[in-house]
């Protein structure tokens, strides 16, 4: 990604900070940080976007602390912090 | 088919006429299970997954005692298919009125046997984080348990099947003879004949005094840890008795998934399932008046059912005299899921002329019914 020609904003993805271009949604930066488990079924089995329009809810990571929001339809912010299912504890709701 | 020749025909494969399988197969008799639909699929799927011992009256509090004891000693591949969870009840007193009335339920459930605790504003809010600050206590049923009862019903029904049952599904039963029943051209027959039919008992069974009663549930998206045991308000009991208006009340379950489900409406409208926005509206909003941080949570399902309500609040079970060979296991309203053991010990004690262990009379089917005698 070509980030000296775009805006960018730091999040924290599962603890880490990353610089992902400002503007994008959460599931587009996780998916170029290579996330592919942004949520587990219930039994277990790795779950990533599938619609990308926020239909398929296959896509929820916890987002500032809420659970469950769809990271298709959620810009990316300064300071944002995303967790996904593999990534550490974070209380929900 | 009609050469099909079992000892005991059940009608309805929901949680109460499978448990009756398990305990007339037990006692040696070839059972077969008749669903119009599937397994666990009508009164069974409408209800919440509650194993409790409640106190509107002393029978009802015999028989949920009864049969929770025989949750505790089921079988265990029955309560691990059950997601059984010991989880205990939280009852939140909202008034001064209801926490000064804690110490006697207190005793009540101590002459039964049943330690629970008396909370105060403070260990209410240790309990149980999300409710709502200033609640001046509530009262700690630890023994209760909830188990997700269609995964129940069908590892009931396995069981049965192991002792030579046999289920068949999507074939409505039109109508009960004495010792058979009619599926369309057929007759099975049997010599004992059991209506475990649900809120549709009575129309096999017209003179059943039993109605249907209307709910709506909620279940979330999964957050595990939300709640820690079944949280419902002390009125829901008062909800529960007044048979006459609509009434709404305070009622969530933790599910071993981290969903929770949400209730309770009641409402008596016949058999019109459509969703009553209003109702559903109220029930919700009375459930944030405990649990402000429930209108935070994702609900990914809403759905409506009906309880098998009686006038007395008891349920139906024994012999049906105007029919030979006619049983009854019906009529639990909301406590099917808990008292279907029970039922069907007693049911299977009084067809083989056993002393039951609890008193049976009070839930004769043709016991003088009427409303609010408790």
């Amino acid at each position: 990604m070509p980030q000296s020609s775009v805006a960018a904003v730091t999040i924290s993805a599962d603890g880490r900070s990353v610089r992902v271009p400002a503007g994008v949604t959460v599931a587009a930066a996780l998916l170029d940080l290579g996330t592919s488990a942004f949520r587990r079924s219930v039994s277990g089995e790795p779950r990533a976007p599938l619609c990308g329009m926020g239909t398929c809810y296959e896509c929820r990571v916890t987002i500032d602390g809420v659970a469950h929001r769809r990271a298709c339809l959620v810009t990316v912010a300064e300071g944002m912090h995303v967790t996904t299912a593999d990534g550490a504890e974070e209380a929900p709701a | 088919m009609s050469a099909r020749r079992a000892d005991a025909i059940i009608v309805g494969a929901g949680i109460v006429g499978a448990a009756c399988a398990v305990a007339l197969a037990r006692d040696g008799l070839r059972v077969l299970v008749i669903d119009a639909g599937g397994a666990a699929l009508g009164t069974t799927a409408a209800g919440m997954g509650h194993v409790v011992v409640m106190d509107d009256s002393p029978e009802q509090l015999a028989l949920t005692r009864y049969s929770q004891s025989l949750w505790r000693a089921q079988d265990d591949a029955v309560r691990a298919a059950s997601e059984l969870d010991w989880c205990g009840t939280v009852w939140v007193a909202e008034d001064e009125a209801q926490l000064e009335a804690l110490p006697a339920k207190q005793q009540l459930y101590r002459d039964h046997g049943l330690e629970t605790e008396v909370l105060d504003e403070t260990t209410l809010i240790e309990a149980e984080p999300h409710l709502r600050r200033g609640l001046p206590g509530g009262l700690l049923v630890p023994s209760d348990a909830v188990i997700y009862q269609p995964a129940a019903t069908i590892a009931l029904l396995a069981l049965a099947r192991t002792m030579g049952a046999e289920v068949l599904q999507r074939m409505p039963v039109e109508e009960i003879v004495p010792c058979g029943v009619r599926c369309g051209a057929d007759t099975l027959r049997a010599d004992v004949i059991v209506n475990a039919a649900g809120a549709a008992a009575a129309s096999l069974t017209p003179q059943l005094p039993v109605i249907p009663r209307k709910g709506h549930l909620v279940i979330t998206e999964r957050y595990p840890g939300f709640c820690r045991h079944q949280v419902a308000e002390l009125g829901y009991l008062a909800s529960a008795h007044v048979m006459t208006s609509e009434s709404v009340a305070f009622n969530v379950q933790p599910r071993s998934t981290g969903q929770v489900m949400v209730g309770s409406s009641r409402e008596l409208v016949g058999w019109d399932a459509s969703m009553n926005r209003r109702v559903l509206g109220r029930m919700i909003a009375r459930a944030c008046e405990f649990m402000p941080a429930l209108a935070d949570l994702v609900a990914v399902r809403t759905w409506t059912g009906f309880r098998p309500a009686t006038p007395d609040k008891l349920p139906l079970i024994g012999r049906w005299p105007d029919v030979p060979g006619l049983w009854i296991a019906a009529g639990h309203e909301g406590l099917g899921i808990t008292t279907s053991l029970g039922t069907a010990t007693l049911l299977a004690d009084l067809v083989a002329s056993r002393e039951p262990a609890i008193d049976a009379a009070p839930f004769a089917p043709d016991r003088a019914v009427t409303a609010g005698v408790h």
